[in-house]
């Protein structure tokens, strides 16, 4: 039975200076609420794996706390780019950033080949692209059976996955629908977890035979932050604020900007301002 | 007739393109328009899959994000991302693939990860997220940009997604049976590939467009085919679902 924690308790347990951390959440369930603790907490050269990075990792590299990216597409969805994150490509600001890059394909399979305990992937994939030119962990493989060369990455094993889900029962087993992403995988994969969530329940009450339930047993911790998901959503308990992601684009183009923006809203405040941030987007 | 802009007719054009027996992989921005066009004119039983893992995915109005809760809520199924790309794009399910993109060559390569150098970079982009596997997998490809000396580049900083390759027979040598680029939509134009050398070829010119327009905009010489044809005109329905469609969005998004 995972353990039932604060946010901060739970990242100061879980999350170490170094680690390879994966907050993942595709659009959908983006835990926020626990990548701002990860910032009041201070930790340090983290390798941050996502298959798109999105805002919140725009913020956690631009307040210094990764030293390298393992992704797929670095954008601000429907917006643009991720000015922080260019910055530190580009002009190594607040500090340099090592990139690993690679396709949504591989860092998928990645992730599944993870939770296989698998120490690869294997598919068909990176074929007349220049990114194994430039990206050494992209392999290829010559499949015994019938000679054809597949690529081959290695399996995303991190030290702690991060993400939102929807609810927990009072074992500790977490509900997640919607889309689900990679999850799942990515909890499976990692060494530890911390699950954030809309609500606790006593009990899940009726669902499909096929919700995608993670079982106690495969989960490190659970914290209740409702909220804990926005700007990106929650389904069926708040909506994505596609007004805040074309409002971020001004706020992270200038580091005086951001610096004042993340002060007031992260490092100043608690897990506790997500739901003052949804009940405010609800009423807008 | 409607009077219409060139990034209507654009979209327009590239809405007809896709049949209504269509299985669809859908990028954001303007190929979702296109695509979401196409289903509310002449295409309502297309299947629109975007990879978020959203199956037959009818949006009311255009998702911001690939993943927006709309295209679950309107999805007939949501798949993980993982089943995704495992069994439906790379199980070869998908008959087109509908893609945008940074910079593009004249054998239709595109480029969205860096102009420059890639490890001292100018401007780093976001990346190829799907399009690498998306540009091999899908049945074809369909290309949607506006057009400029800059985007349609001569040489591309780098290769995000493979088109045609060098041309000629460059895909069949990799092994590659899907077909690759077969159009690419422009605000001036329509480009197919030469059936041989399998450079993109202009073969249809928007109402009103010279070919020295054409010209102008593009980074390499460009051909033109030797029947062209002009892009028949946007009727008063598409332009009429169109513009709605983008009204009902920017209402939607807080953005009208």
């Amino acid at each position: 039975m995972p353990r039932f924690l604060s946010l901060a308790e739970a990242v100061e347990d879980c999350v170490r200076d170094g680690d390879t951390v994966a907050m993942e959440g595709f659009t959908h369930l983006i835990p926020y609420a626990a990548g701002h603790e990860v910032i009041r907490q201070q930790r340090r050269r983290l390798t941050l794996i996502k298959m798109t990075p999105d805002l919140l990792y725009d913020q956690l590299i631009g307040m210094g706390c990764a030293e390298k990216l393992v992704f797929s597409w670095g954008g601000n969805p429907g917006v643009g780019s991720l000015h922080r994150l260019r910055d530190a490509v580009e002009n190594g600001w607040p500090q340099p950033l090592a990139i690993e890059e690679h396709s949504h394909a591989a860092m998928a399979n990645a992730y599944e080949a993870g939770a296989a305990g698998l120490p690869c992937a294997v598919f068909r994939g990176y074929i007349g692209v220049e990114l194994p030119k430039v990206n050494q962990r992209i392999k290829h493989i010559t499949c015994p059976f019938t000679g054809e060369q597949l690529a081959a990455v290695p399996a995303h094993r991190p030290d702690v996955a991060i993400v939102h889900a929807l609810k927990a029962d009072r074992a500790g087993n977490v509900l997640l629908e919607g889309i689900v992403g990679v999850q799942k995988e990515v909890v499976l994969a990692s060494k530890r977890s911390i699950v954030t969530v809309e609500e606790i329940v006593e009990d899940f009450g009726p669902r499909s035979f096929n919700a995608v339930i993670l079982p106690g047993w495969t989960v490190g911790a659970i914290v209740k932050v409702p909220g804990g998901a926005y700007p990106s959503y929650a389904q069926g308990y708040y909506k994505r604020d596609n007004g805040f992601y074309i409002s971020w684009d001004k706020i992270a183009r200038e580091r005086e900007t951001f610096l004042a923006w993340m002060k007031a809203n992260v490092l100043e405040q608690g897990p506790e301002v997500f739901a003052k941030h949804v009940q405010r987007a609800r009423a807008a | 007739m409607a009077d219409y802009k060139p990034n209507e007719i654009m979209t327009i054009a590239a809405a007809r393109a896709l049949r209504n027996n269509d299985v669809c992989f859908v990028g954001i921005g303007m190929p979702s328009a296109a695509s979401n066009l196409a289903r509310l004119t002449h295409a309502p039983d297309i299947t629109l899959i975007y990879e978020s893992g959203t199956i037959a995915t009818k949006p009311d109005v255009l998702p911001l994000s690939i993943g927006d809760g709309e295209l679950c809520e309107t999805a007939l199924t949501t798949t993980t991302v993982v089943e995704m790309f495992r069994y439906w794009l790379q199980g070869g399910r998908m008959t087109v693939g509908f893609l945008g993109g940074a910079q593009i060559d004249r054998f239709a390569n595109l480029n969205t990860t860096v102009v420059g150098d890639y490890h001292k970079p100018k401007v780093r982009l976001p990346g190829g997220g799907g399009a690498p596997e998306i540009a091999s997998a899908c049945g074809e490809i369909f290309i949607i940009m506006s057009q400029s000396p800059r985007a349609f580049a001569k040489k591309l900083d780098f290769v995000t997604s493979m088109g045609h390759g060098e041309g000629g027979d460059h895909r069949a040598r990799l092994g590659l049976k899907t077909k690759g680029p077969t159009k690419l939509i422009t605000d001036l134009c329509v480009f197919e590939p030469d059936p041989v050398s399998k450079e993109m070829t202009v073969s249809s010119i928007h109402p009103g467009v010279t070919q020295e327009e054409i010209k102008a905009q593009t980074g390499w010489p460009v051909r033109f085919a030797a029947t062209l044809t002009e892009t028949p005109k946007p009727t008063a329905n598409e332009i009429a679902v169109l513009r709605d469609l983008h009204a009902r969005t920017a209402r939607a998004h807080g953005t009208a």
